[in-house]
């Protein structure tokens, strides 16, 4: 018999007390639990959404959309960046006040090259406002996963409003589950000594968040 | 579990050591104080945190009682995108696999995330005999290893240093490892994070294996999820070509939307954030994005026994997240060393025993490393009732009985050293069943009271060695209830 097997007759015999248990998982599972805490307007969302990425030391930044080509420029020249990676789909307007080196997001390149990458500059799929987290699914204006992990700075471009959901459950109808994805909720963090919280340790220590308003006019989920 | 603590003295043996030491008492109160007050702040923050909690329960309640419906769709999608499944009937078998799966690609290292699946089955060690070095990534994890410590609590193993001895740890030992702690290394722990970045380093960027478990898998759609904070996953999850994932069978949910229960109630019981800084969920292999082969390792070792004991199976609900630790008064004394298991705590003391069986003299003192104050049940994202379990536990050692070890059923025989306590059940049994001589009994002892001991003598003395008997009263109670008419009769 494989293991396979065996763990399966395991679980049915240990089971025998319920075995007549039929309730359907709709049923069984009971959702009174809500779908946002609190009810805000749509720009008292957005406001949430930077406030709580601020309060786990995300660096927040709010432009309209004709100026983020040079809050873009200006940051990456703050920063003194030299090169900067660009996933493959991000639109090309978007840094075309920046003189920092691309590098483009290739299969080829090794964890070493990327480690010589100065910053990257995403798009993001979704951002939730009550935990001030930004989600990842590394579509074409986001890229493979290694390269906002990798560099030690990292922007991430959110379009407000459109991007953004209040809560945990309203950000997961819109996300695709196929897809590899990235919860990021403020710069890497450690609680490990003494159960206190310290940012920095292997992602991106620097973690800057644009929300660029005005380029759609999508209402809010 | 782990040979790591075979041998192990009884818990009041071992916490007998622990509360000695005042060096680990300050850092366990200083730690599980800070954490507790910020938890609380964070649960407050969510008006449905009762809904949440509940929601929880019942879907674990629910995958638990159908879990090999589940356990086979989990297996077609992770296949269906890419991944390779393999299951292990215990630790051995698990270790095997994945030393196997290491041998296969000619490589003789790996970086791990953090990962209590892995402790239990004592991967490392297994990895090592098989000449695999295995680099734990997590900041505490990397605490413990190189301290050749033993890790001492769910989420944060090194909780019983202080920032001072993490210090002496690097500047000792990271050379031996790599790259050494930098000159003049001080204890601020930016500077410790800063120094684990450094060393780790070349490790994530050289690594061509990767090793994890899972916080949970969604059986509908093949995903994993691990969440953490410092980024160490990440890089064990997306740079190296190989991933496997060693996962016990019980971290199952059915659908992608249960998720969104856990991952609010997860990081605020854990960590007490809003989130995590980093959750990464990835499902079977994406071209040109991660590890281009990935194998998911599926482990027992001890959990359906667990799932045929109607009472104890709630511990399977776990989601680790060390709320009860943190809130545990007989933790914060004892420290997670003196539960022998790499489940210490209040979950520790009704997982190791239904794990492994109440057979060692450690796993039969477990159920008993508590006050039965109910502050575990009350924080628990996922509502198992630990008091509950603990007194059905105790019950098991001391009455024996049928338990399922292995997959068979076998008879349990009492355990030694309860013979006193049984025998005291006993006479109670017949007492109460004979009122003559319960009443006779009950005069007695009231018109002796002058004459009784304060301690109890022979086997009692144990037990009357840190509480004090009960004064008896000067008038049986019943003797009383009779004189007055439940004293409706105003001459008491």
């Amino acid at each position: 018999m494989s293991s396979r097997e065996r763990i399966l007759g395991r679980v049915r015999r240990a089971l025998a007390d319920v075995r007549d248990d039929d309730t359907p998982y709709e049923q069984a599972v009971r959702r009174d639990y809500l779908s946002e805490h609190g009810e805000r307007s749509v720009e008292e969302t957005v406001e949430l959404l930077a406030e709580n990425l601020a309060d786990y030391r995300a660096i927040v930044h709010r432009c309209a959309d004709e100026e983020l080509p040079d809050v873009l420029g200006r940051l990456l020249a703050a920063r003194g960046a030299r090169t900067v990676l660009v996933p493959p789909g991000l639109p090309e307007r978007w840094l075309e006040a920046v003189d920092a080196t691309r590098v483009p997001d290739r299969a080829a390149s090794t964890p070493h090259e990327l480690d010589r990458v100065d910053s990257v500059v995403t798009g993001c799929a979704v951002a939730i406002a009550e935990t001030g987290t930004i989600v990842l699914d590394g579509s074409p204006d986001q890229g493979r996963r290694r390269i906002t992990l990798v560099p030690d700075h990292h922007i991430c471009v959110v379009r407000v409003p459109a991007q953004v959901v209040s809560s945990v459950p309203q950000a997961m109808p819109r996300l695709d589950p196929a897809r590899p994805l990235t919860w990021i909720s403020g710069p890497s963090a450690t609680s490990d000594i003494e159960l206190d919280r310290v940012e920095g340790v292997h992602g991106p220590r620097t973690l800057e968040v644009v929300l660029v308003s005005g380029d759609e006019v999508a209402p809010l989920a | 579990m782990s040979g790591t603590f075979v041998g192990m003295p009884a818990f009041p043996a071992a916490a007998h050591e622990a509360v000695r030491n005042p060096t680990l008492r300050g850092n366990l109160r200083h730690a599980t104080h800070t954490i507790r007050g910020k938890r609380e702040k964070a649960v407050a923050e969510v008006s449905d945190w009762a809904q949440l909690r509940e929601a929880g329960r019942r879907i674990k309640d629910h995958t638990l009682r159908h879990l090999d419906r589940y356990l086979v769709q989990l297996e077609e999608s992770v296949t269906a995108a890419g991944g390779t499944v393999h299951w292990a009937v215990d630790a051995d078998e698990a270790n095997r696999i994945v030393a196997d799966l290491v041998r296969q690609t000619g490589e003789s290292e790996v970086v791990k995330v953090k990962s209590m699946a892995t402790q239990e089955i004592g991967l490392n060690e297994a990895l090592e005999a098989e000449g695999i070095r295995a680099y734990e990534t997590d900041l505490a994890e990397l605490i413990v290893q190189l301290g050749k410590d033993r890790p001492s609590h769910i989420l944060v193993p090194a909780i019983h240093r202080n920032r001072g001895e993490i210090r002496d740890i690097f500047a000792r030992e990271m050379g031996e490892w790599g790259r050494p702690a930098p000159e003049g290394l001080t204890d601020t722990p930016a500077e410790l994070a800063e120094a684990a970045r450094l060393h780790l380093r070349e490790k994530f960027l050289r690594a061509k294996i990767g090793v994890s478990g899972a916080n949970f898998m969604v059986a509908e759609t093949g995903t994993l999820v691990v969440v953490e904070s410092e980024g160490n996953g990440r890089m064990c999850l997306t740079l190296p070509e190989t991933l496997i994932s060693v996962v016990g069978i019980e971290k199952i949910v059915p659908t992608w939307r249960d998720l969104e229960v856990f991952l609010q109630t997860l990081p605020r019981s854990s960590t007490a954030e809003r989130m995590n800084p980093y959750t990464s969920m990835w499902t079977g292999t994406t071209d040109e994005d991660g590890p281009q082969n990935f194998h998911l390792v599926l482990i027992d070792n001890g959990r359906t026994d667990t799932l045929s004991d109607e009472v104890g199976r709630q511990a399977l609900r776990c989601i680790r997240c060390s709320a009860c630790l943190n809130v545990c008064p007989v933790y914060e004394r004892a420290g997670g060393h003196a539960y022998g298991s790499v489940y210490p705590g209040p979950i520790g003391a009704i997982l190791s025993p239904q794990l492994r069986g109440t057979a060692s003299e450690i796993d039969a003192s477990l159920p008993y490393a508590s006050s039965l104050c109910g502050a575990c049940y009350e924080v628990c994202p996922v509502a198992i009732d630990i008091p509950e379990v603990l007194v059905h536990l105790r019950e098991r050692v001391v009455q024996g009985g049928e338990v399922t070890r292995g997959g068979n059923k076998v008879l349990l025989k009492p355990a030694k050293g309860h013979a006193a306590e049984r025998a005291a059940m006993r006479a109670a049994r017949w007492a109460f069943a004979h009122p003559g001589a319960l009443r006779t009994g009950q005069r007695l002892a009231s018109r002796t009271r002058r004459f009784h001991p304060r301690t109890l003598p022979g086997p009692g003395k144990a037990w009357s060695g840190s509480r004090d008997l009960p004064p008896v009263p000067a008038e049986p109670f019943r003797d009383w209830w009779q004189r007055t008419r439940g004293g409706k009769d105003a001459s008491e």
